[in-house]
């Protein structure tokens, strides 16, 4: 019941963010902060999180094809489609779920409770549009951005491990494994999962950010909602797109 | 001119107005007053489109707010300002932006004539040098400024001030006051004003409207407060023993 009565009204919300604009100057100008905020700040902590996950992955990899037959440079191979299939869209979606998702419904939320949405709408703003319409459009063109300078930030830490010398592989076997052509499909199922995770983590966070109620303790509930309502909603995801795609 | 006709507005089976008839004129401070939880806040909050009431008519010149639709509401909001109880002032944005935010989303004016109206309103509202701070940075009373310059930045005809005074001291709430009659009296608005405090009730009750038991129980001016014979007013009005004494004060004055 309170299930349906959450996506009846989140849908209703994502339907109406296709109103015309009042002022596409304004509209253009949130979706261009919104970018900043969202793509911009997210770039420190998505290279230094994916950095290590692409060193982590080459060296465990490493550590179990030792005594294998399969060739060591097959190492870049799988550090690279590793990241581009699952690490970096997923392991990055997350993260933002917690960053930029709180963040979002925080804003969303405080706004709600001192009732600036309210003296937007008195004003005659379409308030759904405008304060959720630009913060997920922004998150949707910004997200594959990010998730390359993920993929390339997790290959170069693959990259020092072999410079590192202890893992039993070298820079040249790595880059050899690097220089096997991406298949299209790999690229494709990246972009589509950087979208749709971008898409969830900013929807969810901004419907419940604009639905708080119950005060200051609402906006942290709502906030601690949002976070972990994304993160579910992306793994479940993850699981569809590869069952369905792949 | 805003006729509120037989309005009711329920939560949940509890009835909140029951009833509500009003007529409040232009260039004039309407002021509703009333006990904690009369209805005052949704009255307000029903007038402005953020409560839908459950039946009834609120009339805007003649136009009926409560059968539009959001779009056809639109026009009407162009008319509006309000000034919230807890300033309601885009925190993300400086006091100029904030002010400048109804122009920038609903005229077609240059940068020029919009840089130049902000510091227009801004002025009229007695505020200056503030232009480049956050909300968070300005004192109470000066957030009520910024609330008051951002209502009327596009000339509204109609003000709505939700308890203008709370929060303020007595100094800076009789200038507040003062503030929005003047502004009231010169842009010849239909301004509606919640309060408790008395002192708003004598200083510029143009109109006093005394809600109780979501009905109007009493209209009349701030002055014929002062002589009301009506119980129930009486007793709401007078519960302070400042007041008491004020009105005994002024009826030894007036004994022959
Ligand atoms: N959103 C709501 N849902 C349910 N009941 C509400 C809601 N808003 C107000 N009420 C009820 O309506 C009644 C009137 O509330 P209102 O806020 O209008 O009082 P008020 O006259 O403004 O009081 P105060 O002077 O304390 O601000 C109260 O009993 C309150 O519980
Ligand atoms: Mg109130």
């Amino acid at each position: 019941m309170n299930f349906f009565f959450h996506l009846g009204r989140y849908t209703l919300t994502l339907f109406s963010l296709f109103t015309r604009p009042e002022k596409a100057a304004m509209y253009w100008k949130e979706l261009f902060r919104q970018m900043n905020l969202i793509g911009v700040g997210s770039v420190g902590i998505i290279s230094i999180m994916t950095l290590f996950i692409g060193a982590v992955t080459s060296v465990q990899f490493a550590y179990q094809l030792q005594g294998n037959l399969i060739p060591m440079w097959y190492i870049g191979i799988i550090v690279r489609d590793s990241l581009m299939l699952e690490l970096a869209p997923t392991l990055s979606a997350l993260l933002l779920a917690g960053k930029v998702g709180s963040n979002i419904s925080s804003e969303l939320g405080t706004m709600r409770i001192s009732e600036q949405i309210d003296a937007m709408k008195i004003m005659g703003v379409n308030t759904r549009a405008y304060l959720i319409g630009p913060k997920i459009l922004a998150s949707v063109l910004v997200m594959p951005l990010l998730i390359v300078f993920g993929v390339s930030f997790g290959i170069f830490g693959g990259l020092l491990v072999a410079l590192g010398g202890t893992s039993g592989f070298t820079a040249a076997e790595y880059i050899r494994g690097l220089q096997d052509p991406i298949r299209d499909f790999d690229t494709v199922i990246m972009f589509i999962k950087s979208v749709s995770f971008a898409f969830i983590i900013t929807s969810i966070s901004a419907y419940q950010g604009f639905h708080t109620t119950g005060g200051v303790v609402g906006v942290g509930e709502a906030s601690t909602r949002a976070v972990v309502y994304s993160s579910i909603v992306v793994i479940i995801a993850d699981f569809l797109i590869a069952a369905l795609l792949l | 001119m805003i006729e509120i006709k037989q309005l009711y507005k329920s939560f949940n089976n509890v009835e909140v107005l029951k009833g509500i008839n009003i007529t409040m004129n232009e260039g004039k401070c309407n002021l509703v007053i009333g006990k904690s939880g009369a209805g005052k806040t949704v009255l307000i909050k029903c007038m402005v489109g953020l409560f839908e009431p459950t039946k009834g008519q609120i009339l805007y010149d003649e136009r009926d707010f409560v059968k539009m639709s959001e779009k056809q509401r639109k026009q009407i909001r162009l008319e509006m300002g309000m000034l919230f109880q807890g300033n309601a002032l885009f925190d993300s944005m400086t006091v100029e932006d904030n002010v400048r935010f109804p122009l920038d989303m609903f005229t077609s004016m240059t940068k020029k004539e919009k840089t130049d109206r902000v510091d227009e309103v801004l002025s009229r509202v007695n505020l200056v040098g503030a232009h480049k701070k956050f909300p968070s940075e300005i004192s109470g009373g000066m957030m009520k400024r910024v609330g008051i310059a951002r209502a009327i930045v596009q000339k509204p005809s109609y003000l709505f001030c939700d308890e203008p005074n709370s929060g303020l001291d007595p100094i800076t709430s009789i200038v507040i006051d003062e503030l929005i009659q003047e502004i009231t009296q010169d842009l010849n608005i239909t301004t509606v004003i919640n309060t408790h405090d008395m002192n708003s009730v004598m200083g510029i009750g143009d109109k006093v409207i005394y809600i109780h038991e979501g009905a109007v129980h009493w209209e009349g001016t701030g002055n014929e407060v002062m002589t009301t014979k009506d119980k129930e007013l009486d007793n709401f009005v007078f519960a302070s023993k400042f007041w008491k004494h004020i009105k005994e004060e002024q009826q030894e004055e007036n004994k022959p």
